[in-house]
């Protein structure tokens, strides 16, 4: 803000103080980061079977070789990412917003949710991908669809009942009043939830689905069990060829820069709703 | 006497075995200001609250033209939309700007064009000296400043009753007068309004008529002049003096 006050010799002597002190605790930090990693640095490289290691998870030439097959299957989990997020997030509004309905008559679809959300949640992943992958299929009900398809739609069915249960808790958070101020105006049910509940609930939970979203994005690499050639397929195959484990570094490393900017995002959105919340303050 | 805008007849309700409102029965002319007074949990906001259809009643009638709104196949969405409340903590959307927040219920419901609505709405915001915050959010504006959105959101749609419920108590005092002033230019107006207040002083300004609720019943009511210097009641009066000091 600028002002035309001189400053005054206290308020300087207390910035000085501020400067010496942030230096200070810089030159901590980074000589203390230093030194740690340079201990665990000297401490793996001097390991019996370092070089061993070295040569089977961290070979650059391998590396090199596997990338076009690993980045071509990391597209393919970047489309299913894409398609499962979509289904995720229309599902889970649907399963949330069924069980807050209130009233008897809709008492078996609100139990079927419930039930729902109880399943899917208490399955593990790996076997709802075995059992929709191989299983529906089987029924030959269905013209035949790949198994990429299949993964998606399993993908969906177990992340909607995690994230229809956030929704809910975002549902349930806004306050009783919003509601009650909506029906006085003359909206309906559906309307309230629509315009005043639903906006108000997804800005409460953003942060954890950003983070339901995170732990989506690395889940997506299960779907190489139905045979996909993803990443972690791809990096499988170039693993056995090659008798060499870097490819799986190499597809990890990916699945983490994939992660990151979502990762930082998520620290930002929440970072800025706590600085509304807490208006400037310094604790 | 013309036809009441509101007619209760023998209203009860009850919160388990509690007792809110034993019997009340109430007219409300056209253009009538009714002021309901009572202590905290005499039954004043549940009567609003029964009156727009919040809480349903235990036995009574409630008519409100010359619709019976206690019948259940009435359609409670459409009776709603002909009331506008006003509450205590003002209830304005956080997520929503205050054109928004005052249009809403005429494009939700009414189905109004989103042009006319604003236009509507910004006139009404510009009487009320706030059509500068037409396009900010809620949280930028003060208690009182919100209050009186509050109030142009609940006759936007031109309701044919209003019902304000303590709509000054959650404000601080220096801005109670403003929100206060604006009721009293929707009395000028023509408005027809039941308003629960602890505001005694202006209860007796502005009301046509101070209805004394106790225990769930009306004990006493009358023109305000008359409720306020010469209460018949004793309850009246022991209310009276807790409130307004000996006199």
């Amino acid at each position: 803000m600028p002002s035309h006050h001189p400053i005054s010799d206290v308020e300087i002597g207390r910035r000085a103080y501020r400067r010496t002190q942030n230096v200070r605790s810089v030159l901590v930090s980074l000589v203390s980061t230093l030194v740690f990693a340079v201990i665990i640095w000297l401490t793996v490289v001097n390991t019996p079977g370092w070089e061993r290691v070295q040569q089977s998870f961290f070979d650059l030439e391998t590396a090199i070789s596997a990338w076009p097959r690993v980045i071509a299957g990391l597209w393919v989990n970047i489309q299913v990412l894409f398609f499962a997020v979509i289904g995720v997030l229309v599902l889970s509004v649907i399963l949330a917003t069924i069980r807050t309905l209130r009233g008897p008559v809709w008492f078996p679809l609100r139990a079927l949710a419930a039930a729902y959300t109880d399943l899917f949640r208490g399955l593990p992943l790996i076997i709802v991908l075995f059992l929709v992958g191989f299983g529906i299929p089987g029924l030959e009900l269905f013209p035949r669809n790949s198994a990429q398809f299949w993964g998606t739609i399993a993908l969906i069915l177990t992340y909607s009942a995690y994230v229809s249960e956030v929704f809910r808790a975002g549902i349930e958070a806004v306050h009783p009043s919003q509601r009650l101020a909506a029906r006085s105006l003359g909206l309906s049910h559906g309307q309230t939830m629509r315009i005043v509940v639903l906006p108000q609930a997804v800005r409460k939970v953003t942060p954890a689905l950003m983070n339901d979203f995170v732990a989506m994005q690395k889940d997506v690499g299960l779907i190489s069990v139905l045979g996909v050639v993803d990443a972690v397929r791809a990096a499988q195959i170039e693993t056995a060829a090659a008798f060499n484990f870097t490819p799986y570094v190499l597809a990890g490393l990916l699945f983490v820069l994939l992660a990151l900017p979502m990762i930082r995002l998520t620290d930002w959105y929440t970072a800025r709703l706590r600085a509304r919340e807490q208006a400037g303050s310094l604790v | 006497m013309t036809d009441p805008v509101l007619r209760l007849e023998g209203v009860r309700k009850t919160f388990d075995e509690r007792i809110v409102l034993d019997g009340v029965d109430l007219a409300v002319a056209p253009h009538e200001v009714i002021a309901l007074i009572g202590a905290s949990g005499s039954g004043k906001s549940t009567l609003l609250r029964c009156i727009n259809l919040i809480e349903r009643i235990d036995d009574g009638r409630i008519w409100l033209g010359d619709r019976d709104i206690s019948d259940p196949r009435v359609t409670a969405d459409a009776v709603r939309a002909r009331i506008g409340v006003v509450f205590q903590q003002f209830n304005l959307f956080p997520h929503l700007r205050v054109i928004d927040n005052v249009t809403l219920a005429s494009r939700a419901v009414l189905k109004v064009p989103r042009a006319q609505a604003e236009a509507t709405a910004l006139a009404l915001l510009d009487r009320v000296g706030l059509a500068d915050h037409a396009r900010s959010y809620p949280d930028r504006l003060s208690g009182g400043q919100q209050q009186r959105v509050a109030i142009v959101r609940a006759i936007a749609t031109n309701p044919e009753l209003l019902l304000l419920d303590e709509i000054t108590s959650a404000l601080d005092p220096q801005l109670v007068a403003e929100v206060l002033d604006l009721v009293r230019e929707l009395k000028g107006d023509g408005t027809t309004i039941v308003m629960a207040t602890h505001e005694m002083a202006f209860a007796r300004d502005v009301a046509d008529r101070v209805v004394f609720l106790d225990g769930g019943v009306i004990v006493e009511q009358g023109p305000a002049a008359e409720v306020f210097s010469r209460p018949r009641e004793e309850r009246t009066r022991a209310f009276l003096r807790r409130f307004l000091g000996p006199a």
